[in-house]
């Protein structure tokens, strides 16, 4: 059995050297596979965490469902080459702001300490387990369970819409 | 048992990836990715954060980030789809209506 630390090390790598990848590979398709890397890093480190179910969802949702549909697109879209990337004139300006963005993150953060407060009779400390987590889903966060489930209905209905092969465009 | 502080500093830096990602690249699927890195980051946050305070609420509030993800991906490469269709393109710089 590894240690916390250890499998926290292992993970975070992972995650890490896929989202470097993600970012630096001229290749959509290359970028995509790396990118399960990442979120197979990151539902490592849910594991770790002591949140199984979102590990599994994650695997499932994001390495599974949302990378097929990456996939599928590159595929539909058949780009014959990797469409040329000009220099950007904003690639120092941008690596600035990653930067910035990262210690304005960090710092607060690294600062605050561990976030740890009573558990009251309100709010009991329940461990994340699919039970637990469904509890909290179906009664405290009920609202915005429904709200999610229409917003995936809005965005289903848009995508159909956008994607719809319509008269006009037809010629081009 | 690892600090919180390692794994808010973990998201840091996956956030500030995908914020170069989106900056730098023109290729709007890779920029699509980029906006999943983001996303993963903050579930990061939430689910480090809630480790010892509350954890299946953690887990709950990283669901509908989840579920939030999901529904950018399916409307953006809806949108990817569309313009490709009109501009045979997917590089961001070659869709400039707007611009005067």
């Amino acid at each position: 059995m590894l240690s916390e630390t250890t499998a926290f090390l292992i993970f975070s790598a992972i995650a890490l050297v896929g989202a470097v990848q993600v970012v630096t590979r001229r290749n959509p398709v290359h970028a995509a596979l790396w990118l399960v890397g990442a979120f197979l890093g990151v539902a490592g480190l849910f594991l770790t965490l002591g949140a199984g179910l979102l590990g599994a969802i994650q695997v499932m949702v994001y390495a599974g469902a949302i990378m097929v549909l990456f996939l599928f697109v590159i595929l539909l879209l058949n780009l014959d080459a990797t469409p040329y990337e000009g220099l950007s004139v904003a690639r120092g300006a941008s690596l600035f702001v990653a930067a910035a963005t990262v210690a304005l993150i960090a710092v607060p953060f690294a600062q605050a300490g561990e976030l740890k407060a009573a558990a009251t009779a309100d709010a009991p400390d329940l461990p994340a387990t699919a039970g637990n987590v469904a509890n909290v889903l179906f009664t405290q966060y009920a609202l915005p369970f429904e709200v999610v489930s229409l917003l995936l209905l809005i965005a289903m209905v848009g995508a159909i819409h956008l994607a719809r092969r319509t008269r006009r465009d037809e010629p081009v | 048992m690892v600090p919180q502080a390692w794994y808010f500093l973990l998201s840091a830096l996956l956030f500030g990836l995908g914020v170069a990602g989106f900056a730098a690249r023109r290729n709007t699927l890779v920029m699509f990715m980029s906006v999943e890195l983001m996303l993963n980051a903050a579930n990061l946050v939430f689910i480090a954060g809630a480790r010892d305070y509350l954890p299946a609420r953690g887990s709950a509030c990283a669901l509908f980030v989840i579920a939030v993800a999901a529904a950018e991906v399916a409307v953006g490469l809806a949108l990817v789809l569309a313009i490709f269709r009109l501009k045979k393109s997917v590089v961001a710089d070659d869709v400039r209506e707007l611009r005067a």
